[in-house]
């Protein structure tokens, strides 16, 4: 192997390991790691321990929503656990996941030996933990956690206790964590690409991650500076959101929206990347329109930037603007319609199998439709005003997020899970594990379209009476679909300790991209010099041929 | 299949600060949240938490220079510097986009509304009787009392030539140093640290003339809360940028740098030219209009 360590005397210099061994100690392997599939390991076992501590805190909303009136928790606990959920979920399973995909596999995918800056990497994972304690130990002060929405909306949040500063300097920590990822995953696939894989010649997933790296520098700090406003209006007497000093509460939901809605797209843009993966592969045919694809995620990434209010129809804006964010939301269907389109001409007279990777990839493509469409919906301004704040919204972000982002990071992880461990996981108990997932994601959140549409505010403990059936099938629902994930859990234990069925170099038949003609396990450093690329591995089919 | 060091791409193995990095970033924010509940002592782990802070800096950026000196970079991860540094500015650019937001809708949008214009003539006669719209202002509650603004062409003016003659300077110190010339490289950077220093000094005599004397504070309405927020992040990034221009200095004077290869001697200067187009933003947006 090449000799890529430099040898260093530096005071806190490490045990230089050889090139290809993994450190020995558990502290020089995790704390001290640089390794980018190391890094990605620990990403990926953080995201989903907080999908465990945040799953819980949505089985106890379900809980107390099982019957109209107050049974288990006091309101304002409610309050905290519906913001608890909500901000765990979001800066503490998805996004972190994905970022641990986009270390194991970019290097993997464009033939690179690491992320650009492995020192920088290490950083970025070491932030978040400290970050969601931080977060997590304001459950436990005086006056308990935040309550008043993952939305931090003023004048509410700024009557927030004690736990305020902290919730406030932990949003802090995960953007400065987003950033510094972000900067990592642009710097590699700009500078790290071996020697003929050209832009259009990336795979899908590293299209979307490079995408949403741009989407998270442009709006990580803007929310930083959001929740540094309502830092200085509650401690140090600024008038951002205060009408008596000229500034506006309606201010923040501006700026915060402008954060909030790329934000949505960063969860379900490496999921549309790991989807245009999957398809392919299990339909034995090239991914249809693949230049498509490329633009249309990046004209989604566009949009993203001028639609922010349509999740603020409700507030009072001018007519203008009432029209020009309806509209221009209603665009981004465009796009994401051609995305769709090109995974079912994919799939189209293909031959298909049906592994657990390809069942949860089509529940994304079926369900996260649904999500779609329901979007569209609310993206009807005079409609709008009377679905926001119901549980048709609840209903329409949960199914673009759990059936479709969620599904996206199972797909991935099944597909995947063999390349990083060596071992096929139980097919049986993955089939399983996604049918039981499919059918109560539906009994879960299908019903909340109804409960929406009838009337039912979202973020209340209690409700009318009318309204209990559907409720009750909700939280049946949650807790089977709770229930289900352990299944998750135990296939990636038996998988990772227990399985004894090796895993071959090219997983899945017909698989194409790099990362697949390393062995599986992959090497504890890959492409330590570039590969040769194979360019049968890498063109696509509607490259124009030279 | 053996390669040069020189040619292949630096994977350093390990690394021990990222963990002393974010253990000192824990202490500091969890002491400033402790402290802005009342807990004063608090105020000591914070220093704690910034001093470890600095020191995993000093750390992980003496190990960086070591190894750049000792010729392990090759271009390729220059490259990710580059990269690396620009995208870093971008999002400090984003930051201050935020505050620019910020200032335009509340004066755009808010005080004409507060004044009874278009939608908002509802919340005017309501709410805010009598409130005539006008900028700068402290709100239709008066929030902070009195209060009179800086003129932009006294010391704001002085900082804008300050700023704009150090752009200047450390532009003739990367030619001296693309030269080979030590010493006046030296000189040059010498002046526009000096020149970042004067910017500072001058920054907080009008800051103290705000507070003492125009009764401009933080809390007058949200003409302060702009006014201190916007010039007060800047000022921040000015003496940042000071320092680690100071750095390149001293790395200059030890004989860093060729004239081929200076990074860290570039990033400095885009990070200071960063400052200063923020500054003539504020300049004009938040001095003369
Ligand atoms: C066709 C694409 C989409 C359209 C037209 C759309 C439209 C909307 C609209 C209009 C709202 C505001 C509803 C209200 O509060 O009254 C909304 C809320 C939301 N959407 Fe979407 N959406 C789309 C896709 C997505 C995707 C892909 C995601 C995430 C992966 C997402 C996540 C959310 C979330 C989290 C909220 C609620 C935020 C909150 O108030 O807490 N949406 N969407
Ligand atoms: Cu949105």
């Amino acid at each position: 192997m090449s000799s890529i360590a430099a040898h260093e005397s530096d005071a806190l210099r490490m045990p230089d390991a050889q090139a290809d061994h993994k450190p020995h100690g558990f502290l020089d392997r995790w704390l001290f790691t640089t390794n980018h599939k190391d890094i990605g390991t620990l990403y990926l076992v953080f995201s989903l321990l907080m999908f465990l501590v945040g799953g819980t805190m949505a089985l106890v909303i379900r809980a107390e929503l099982f019957m109209p009136g107050l049974q288990l928790v006091e309101p304002d606990f409610f309050n905290q656990m519906t913001t608890m959920h909500a901000l765990i979920m979001v800066f503490g399973a998805v996004m972190p996941a994905w970022v641990g995909f986009a270390n194991w596999m970019i290097p993997m995918m464009i033939g690179a030996p690491d992320m650009a800056l492995p020192r920088m990497n290490n950083w970025s994972f070491w932030i978040l933990p400290f970050a969601f304690a931080m977060l997590l130990s304001t459950l436990f002060m005086d006056s308990g956690g935040p309550a008043a929405g993952w939305t931090l909306y003023p004048p509410l949040s700024l009557q927030t206790g004690p736990s305020f500063a902290f919730v406030v300097f932990a949003v802090h920590m995960m953007g400065i964590s987003s950033i510094m990822g972000s900067i990592n995953v642009i710097a590699t696939i700009m500078n790290m690409r071996a020697p003929g894989m050209t832009l259009l010649r990336m795979p899908l997933f590293v299209w979307t991650w490079l995408i949403t790296a741009y989407l998270l520098m442009a709006v990580m700090p803007v929310l930083a500076g959001a929740v540094t406003m309502l830092l200085t209006d509650h401690f140090f007497g600024t008038s951002f959101f205060n009408a008596a000093g000229g500034g506006d509460p309606v201010m923040f939901q501006h700026i915060f929206w402008f954060f909030g809605h790329p934000e949505v797209y960063i969860m379900i843009l490496p999921a549309f990347g790991v989807i245009s993966e999957i398809l392919p592969t299990f339909s034995r045919k090239p991914l249809f329109g693949y230049a498509a694809m490329v633009y249309a995620t990046a004209s989604i990434a566009f949009l993203s930037f001028i639609v922010w209010a349509h999740h603020m129809f409700t507030v009072g804006m001018p007519l203008e603007g009432e029209l020009f964010f309806m509209y221009a939301t209603m665009l981004i269907a465009v796009p994401t319609g051609v995305k769709v389109f090109n995974w079912v001409s994919t799939m189209w007279k293909g031959a298909m199998t049906f592994e657990t990777p390809m069942l949860f990839a089509l529940g994304f493509v079926v369900l996260f439709t649904i999500g779609g469409l329901s979007g569209l919906m609310l993206s009807i301004a005079a409609a709008d005003l009377q679905y926001h704040d119901t549980y048709f919204v609840v209903a329409h972000f949960h199914y673009v997020l759990v059936p479709g982002s969620v599904f996206a990071l199972m797909a991935g992880t099944y597909y995947w899970l063999p390349k990083w461990t060596g071992r096929m996981y139980s097919e049986r108990w993955g089939k399983t594990h996604f049918w039981l997932s499919a059918i109560f994601v539906n009994v879960l959140f299908f019903p909340q379209h109804f409960l929406g549409l009838a009337g039912m505010p979202r973020r209340i403990p209690d409700y009318s009476p009318q309204f209990a059936d559907f409720n009750q099938w909700s939280s049946i629902g949650g807790f089977l679909f709770g229930a289900t994930q352990l299944i998750f859990v135990g296939v990636i234990v038996h998988c990772v300790w227990f399985s004894r069925k090796p895993a071959r170099a090219r997983v899945w038949e017909s698989a194409r991209g790099l990362e697949w003609t390393v062995p599986s396990p992959a090497p504890y450093h890959t492409f330590a010099e570039p590969p040769d690329i194979d360019e049968s591995m890498v063109v696509h089919a509607d490259e124009v041929s030279h | 299949m053996a390669q040069h060091a020189d040619n292949a791409y630096y994977v350093p193995h390990a690394t021990r600060w990222p963990i002393v990095g974010s253990l000192g970033m824990i202490i500091m924010l969890a002491s400033a949240a402790y402290w802005l509940n009342g807990a004063s002592a608090a105020r000591w782990s914070f220093l704690l938490g910034v001093a470890i802070l600095v020191f995993m800096v000093f750390g992980w950026f003496g190990q960086v220079i070591r190894e750049s000196e000792r010729g392990v970079y090759n271009e390729q991860v220059d490259s990710s510097f580059r990269l690396g540094m620009a995208w870093f500015i971008f999002s400090e650019i984003m930051f201050f986009a935020c505050f620019f937001g910020a200032l335009f809708y509340a004066r755009a949008l808010v005080v004409p509304w507060l004044g009874g214009e278009g939608s908002g003539a509802a919340t005017n006669e309501y709410l805010w009787p009598g409130y005539v719209p006008h900028w700068p202002t402290n709100g239709p509650g008066e929030v902070g009392g009195d209060f009179q603004t800086i003129p932009a062409f006294g010391i704001p003016f002085v900082n804008t030539l300050i700023l704009l003659t150090s752009g200047v300077t450390i532009t003739l110190a990367h030619h001296a140093l693309k030269a080979a010339r030590r010493t006046p490289l030296i000189l040059w950077l010498a002046a526009t640290v000096l020149l970042g220093l004067v910017f500072v000094v001058l920054q907080v005599e009008e800051y103290l003339e705000a507070y003492q004397v125009l009764g401009l504070t933080l809390g007058s309405g949200i003409y302060g809360s702009t006014f201190f927020m916007l010039t007060g992040f800047h000022g921040l990034h000015v003496s940042l940028g000071a320092i680690i221009l100071l750095v390149i200095m001293l790395r200059s004077m030890r004989g860093h740098f060729t004239p081929d290869s200076h990074f860290a001697f570039e990033a400095a200067a885009w990070y200071w030219h960063f400052v200063d187009v923020v500054w003539l933003g504020l300049f004009i947006f938040v001095y003369v209009l």
